[in-house]
């Protein structure tokens, strides 16, 4: 039975880390600039506990095939060094590996949640509703003006509830259900949720952010492939959790340029 | 506590039927009714489970039969996007409390620990049957919310303001069936603090003569660290949900802020936070997985070096590890919140804690790695299961690795990946200690053994299905496969359908297994071959007396204690091992 435990362990094991292997299963290629650096951190986490993974199934299995009772009466051995030597072992080993990519996953954290706003920034406010999300940038004027949440009538398509009878600010804002950008452009999302929590999620751009009610949280990130990927809601926000989806649209400079021309022409 | 006289607390023995079998003040009685109630809770868990593997697998097929059950939520058998959330909130929820909760921890814990240190009963034995009443109507609470108008809730085991706080504005299920979920969660937590109080007061004060806490079974360890743990975040967890109830019924506004229109309504709210309820449910939920899994340590810890027939190695270090582990239990809670929207820097902050909490369980996972080594292994079904235990604990644990990191957990947070990763570290890790556990102590509960053959079958086709239904899961999450949805639309998440539909197969396969064990379980109760005192040639002091116990535990006075529990290859008078009532190993292991 040790012999058939040990048997199984490994044929799981090794196949368990084939598919990894061989991305069968995979993420989608990146299309941003900070995804470099979290894919980096990602395939380092992969390779190291990939090898512990292996490793340590794979020595259990062995000990429990060789060291099963056979009935013969042999003494049983301790392990060779005892206790202190793998109590060492384990905490320089881990501990090297936690510094290592603490150090330098901190830095991919901070470049995507703490760098300063970029000043070049293209400024999009985005609000998630249930269950959709809206996007709103500032028109000709370069200024999104302020949000009513008694205003809000989706019915009449005031989503952000702007009041343009009052604030000249918001008169030309642009309002999108779709989040189209600028190739290679540095985008700031000031997120906002109507109702509950919601998220963005873009596995491509490989950034994810809730929407917490009552709070604007900036997202800063800059796409760098020219493609059309889809936006989901990863914070469970209601019933039609499943179907809450908006489309990026990574334009080229001169289409983007054409589509904001579109939308102005049609305020 | 050496020199202190045994405990004499006198065993009242019970007088007719409700006193013995019902409200029994017996902890043996009370730790077999927890254990009744955790199988109950698994089996309609694991159905739930079945009904939403299904739906993602088949999301156009009708379940047969469920129209009639539920014929607006599931019209034609159809499972609606509601129900399918309302089956993974009561998914989550009944197996998160109501089984990792209290078949490890109070199930074992109440039937064991007693005799383990040598009591004749927990400390506050009306307490404790208080304990097992409390939460066995929580239970009935929570069931109670699939009957009410709008059904069960649909939140999410975690139950996210605004969403839980808002009422029934909120969708389906969030009216009557979030407040009964929060009132249920309420009352399970007074019944965790009343276990846990006692599972205290007994370890330090009822130890019988000569039981030094370094003479402790590792199970009884790792219960009185699991209570200490419970102890404070139920704590937390109870005034959490009596604020979200008020939020909810009498118009405070603890979690929800101003200006949210929810159903085209502008809510009567303002000034709340529901990042205060994410960190109030964090701060007991991180503690919570390690309320599940350190029960399912100790009884490895235990149970291992009886199979190996050596001692564990380093026992002391595993108890320091395990007493680590607990404490950065409460310093980690954030990394559930890395994407919520909290201050950016205190992730880095969460992420380092986290992170540190792999050393102790590395250590553990080796030193257990270590004591197989020279052991001569009895394949019982318990040592299997204590061996499957250690890999899908080290597979589970791996990949908690990615997602401690927030510059990782950006990507994989709220995919499969997540799933797969506690539900092999939390979920199965501690089916695992539970099965190893059962497969262990049924014959000194019941007197009889539990059939071996049944177990080994349980135990194979159990570990390679559950590699099957949660393995994939990480290639899922890789790939960007969002969880908690009912249904992948026509999106990219089309293209995983074939492992979703592979994994809801094993899910089915792994399910039907269990009815193997289930069958072995009832027949092993009824005709099993009787079971001696002491048939794996254990050292605790459980196995010195009867199976099953007499109701005073003991038949007479408790046991004076002469040696330590880890005693296993050395020159005993019956044997490769020295029992720890035994007198003639004249005080090893102190």
């Amino acid at each position: 039975m040790g012999k058939l435990f040990a048997v199984l362990v490994a044929v799981i094991t090794l196949i368990s880390a084939g598919v990894f292997i061989s991305r069968i299963w995979w993420l989608p290629p990146d299309i941003s600039v900070l995804g470099v650096g979290i894919d980096h951190q990602l395939m380092e986490t992969m390779v190291a506990s990939g090898v512990l993974f292996v490793v340590s199934q794979l020595v259990l299995a062995a000990f429990v095939w060789q060291f099963g009772d056979r009935g013969d009466g042999r003494a049983i051995k301790t392990f060779p060094g005892g206790v202190t030597p793998m109590v060492v072992f384990a905490t320089v080993l881990v501990s090297a590996e936690i510094l290592v990519l603490s150090f330098v996953g901190t830095k991919v954290w901070g470049g995507i949640f703490m760098s300063p706003p970029n000043p070049n920034a293209l400024h999009i406010d985005v609000q998630a509703e249930q269950f959709a999300y809206y996007f709103r940038y500032p028109g000709p004027d370069g200024k999104l003006g302020a949000t009513h949440p008694e205003l809000i009538d989706d019915g009449n398509s005031n989503f952000f509830g702007l009041d343009p009878a009052n604030d000249t600010a918001v008169r030309d804002d642009i309002v999108s259900a779709s989040l189209v950008i600028p190739v290679d452009q540095p985008i700031l999302l000031t997120m906002h949720s109507k109702d509950v929590g919601h998220a963005f999620y873009v596995p491509d751009l490989r950034i994810q952010q809730d929407f917490v009610p009552g709070l604007v949280i900036p997202l800063q990130f800059t796409a760098t492939k020219v493609a059309k990927k889809e936006i989901v809601c990863t914070q469970l926000c209601g019933l039609g959790h499943y179907n809450m989806r908006g489309y990026l649209e990574v334009q080229s400079k001169e289409d983007y340029q054409k589509w904001m021309a579109d939308q102005v022409a049609q305020q | 506590m050496d020199d202190s006289p045994a405990p004499s607390l006198t065993h009242v023995h019970p007088q007719g039927f409700w006193r013995k079998h019902v409200f029994s003040l017996d902890h043996k009685v009370i730790g077999k009714q927890y254990l009744d109630l955790a199988l109950v809770a698994v089996v309609t868990g694991m159905v739930l489970s079945w009904l939403m593997r299904f739906h993602l697998a088949f999301p156009r097929a009708a379940v047969p039969g469920l129209g009639a059950i539920a014929p607006n939520a599931a019209p034609g058998g159809m499972i609606s996007p509601e129900l399918y959330l309302s089956l993974m909130t009561m998914h989550g929820t009944i197996m998160v409390f109501f089984v990792l909760t209290t078949a490890p921890f109070a199930g074992f814990g109440n039937y064991i620990l007693p005799i383990q240190v040598g009591a004749e009963d927990m400390a506050f034995p009306r307490f404790n049957m208080m304990s097992f009443w409390v939460t066995f109507v929580a239970f009935v609470v929570l069931i109670a919310a699939f009957l009410v108008e709008g059904g069960a809730p649909l939140s999410g085991w975690t139950a996210y303001a605004p969403l839980s706080a808002v009422g029934k504005d909120a969708g389906p299920g969030q009216g009557a069936g979030q407040t009964l979920w929060a009132i249920s969660i309420a009352i399970f937590c007074v019944g965790q603090l009343l276990g846990s109080l006692n599972f205290i007061a007994t370890t330090l004060d009822l130890r019988t003569k000569g039981m030094t806490l370094m003479r402790m079974p590792f199970s009884t360890w790792a219960w009185f660290i699991t209570s200490v743990i419970g102890l404070i975040a139920f704590s937390v967890l109870l005034p959490a949900c009596i604020l979200l109830i008020l939020d909810r019924v009498a118009g405070t506004s603890f979690f929800v802020p101003a200006g949210l229109v929810i159903s085209d309504r502008l809510q009567p709210h303002a000034g709340g936070s529901p990042l205060l309820w994410q960190h109030l449910f964090w701060f007991f939920g991180h503690p919570e997985v390690y309320i599940a899994i350190l029960p399912g340590f100790g009884i490895v810890s235990h149970i291992l070096p009886a199979f190996a027939r050596k001692p564990l190695l380093g026992p002391k270090v595993v108890l320091a590890c395990m007493a680590a582990i607990g404490f950065l239990s409460y310093t980690v809670w954030g990394h559930h919140m890395f994407l919520s929207g909290m201050n950016p820097l205190s992730a880095t902050l969460f992420s380092v804690p986290t992170l540190i909490i792999t050393i102790p369980a590395t250590i553990v996972t080796l030193l257990w790695i270590g004591t197989i080594y020279g052991a001569r292994l009895r394949f019982t079904t318990s040592a299997l299961f204590c061996l499957g235990f250690v890999s899908v604990f080290v597979s589970g644990g791996i990949s908690g690795f990615f997602l401690a990191q927030p510059s990782i957990d950006t990507y994989l947070h709220g995919t499969y990946f997540v799933v797969g990763h506690f539900h092999f570290v939390m979920g199965v890790a501690s089916m695992f200690g539970i099965f190893a556990g059962v497969y262990f102590w049924f014959p000194k509960m019941y007197g009889r053994m539990m059939n071996e053959t049944l177990g080994k079958i349980h135990f194979t086709l159990t570990l390679v299905g559950v590699y099957c239904i949660f393995m994939p899961m990480h290639y899922l999450g890789l790939a960007g496969n969002v969880r908690r949805y009912s249904e992948f639309t026509d999106d990219y998440m089309k293209g995983a359908l074939p492992l979703h539909r592979f994994i809801t197969f094993a899910a089915l396969f792994t399910g039907a297994v269990q009815l193997i064990f289930l069958f072995n379980l009832v027949w092993s109760r009824l005709r099993g071959a009787k079971a001696p005192d002491n048939p794996w040639q254990a050292t605790s002091v459980e196995w010195s007396i009867p199976s099953p116990p007499p109701v005073d535990n003991f038949g007479g006075p408790p046991p004076v204690v002469y040696n330590g529990p880890n005693e296993y290859g050395v020159a005993g008078p019956t044997g490769d091992y020295l029992m720890q009532a035994d007198p003639s190993g004249s005080g090893k292991g102190a």
